[in-house]
């Protein structure tokens, strides 16, 4: 199988250049595109790119798969190669610091603007604070975003305004914690919400979804979040 | 909160919800003219300057000039700040398009009323 690998060494390279690598994949056997990688390194250990728990839990190895976002781990070579030619990139829109290594301070910028953390300002009971099953489960489907940043980065508006746009993944965030019942800021943290960027650069293109590794819809839940500002405001 | 002084409202909300209602006004119009065009086919010139001398039809078209200035406002901000990075190109843009709108709303209403 042929692969063909964006590289990209700022250290000695003038420019980033695709370089393509022939292997021979185990017969009967559907390798992972993070297999595939570890195979290449012993061909050439200079490639770079990031891993950790290689199951998909820990949104270490989010990247371009033939022009696809999602985690290197959890994807199939069958399932992102065509023409039996894999093709890998670093995540789009943030500056590469090393193949497939990109940098993500500008993502986590976005999450940490929208104060990804319980505020509470009522004194915290003897034992916790108590939700109940319901309040519960209007948690489900936000809070197992991973922050693997596949979805930011297949995000148009987000490639245009990283600074501004929260993008797709810091908005899944947001919500997660305006609709927690143990919140207490959900005002304050709409007010920072409602300029004409942060939320409202998102025009429902849903690349988000199409690539959420872990089946999440952040279009759903910015839509939530217009709902409580229009609610508010009107 | 991000701060900005060259969108319509000032407001995500506010500009988003403008948005949506000119888009209404938009699409009531043009069903309101298509659907005179297909109800009148033979149609004189008599008749339809008779249609915009009725004080609702001037109304209704008035608002429906405010919506297009509002409306493409809205939309031509939003293409400016995506993809134009320079400032001086993106205000100058800016100005020319609020420029060319302001002038087709007042133009408009010369028409409507000069008939
Ligand atoms: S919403 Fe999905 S794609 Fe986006 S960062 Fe979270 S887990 Fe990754």
């Amino acid at each position: 199988m042929l692969v063909s690998i964006y590289r990209y060494n700022p250290e000695v390279d003038d420019a980033p250049y695709m370089k393509d690598y022939q292997i021979d994949l185990p017969a009967g056997k559907d390798l992972m595109v993070l297999d595939v990688l570890q195979l290449l390194k012993e061909q050439d250990s200079s490639i770079s790119y990031r891993r950790s728990c290689r199951e998909g839990v820990c949104g270490s190895d989010g990247m371009n798969m033939n022009g696809k976002n999602g985690l290197a781990c959890i994807t199939p070579v069958s399932a992102a190669a065509k023409d039996d030619k894999l093709i890998l990139r670093p995540l789009p829109g943030l500056p590469v610091v090393r193949d497939l290594v990109v940098d993500m301070g500008q993502f986590y910028k976005q999450y940490e603007k929208i104060r990804p953390y319980l505020i509470n300002e009522s004194p915290a009971p003897a034992i916790e604070r108590l939700q109940s099953p319901e309040e519960r489960e209007k948690l489900d489907g936000l809070y197992e975003c991973i922050l693997c940043a596949c979805c930011s980065t297949a995000c148009p508006s987000f490639w245009w305004n990283p600074d501004k746009f929260v993008g797709p993944s810091g908005l899944l965030q947001a919500y997660r914690f305006l609709i927690d019942s143990r919140d207490t800021a959900t005002q304050e943290r709409l007010s920072d919400l409602d300029d004409p960027f942060s939320v409202f650069r998102c025009h429902g293109i849903m690349n988000c979804v199409n690539v959420c590794p872990k089946g999440l819809n952040p279009t759903k839940a910015i839509g939530n979040i217009r709902t409580m500002l229009l609610q508010r405001a009107t | 909160m991000v701060t900005q002084i060259t969108s319509f409202g000032r407001s995500g909300l506010y500009d988003w919800m403008m948005q949506r209602i000119s888009a209404l006004v938009l699409s009531l119009y043009t069903l309101f003219i298509l659907g005179y065009l297909v109800f009148n086919p033979d149609l004189t010139y008599d008749q339809w300057s008779g249609l915009f001398e009725t004080t609702w039809v001037r109304i209704f078209s008035l608002l429906t000039l405010l919506s297009i200035g509002v409306h493409s406002w809205i939309g031509l901000w939003s293409v400016s700040t995506d993809y134009i990075k320079a400032t001086g190109v993106r205000f100058f843009f800016q100005s020319v398009c609020g420029l060319v709108m302001f002038v087709y709303v007042a133009w408009g209403i010369q028409v409507l009323w000069g008939l």
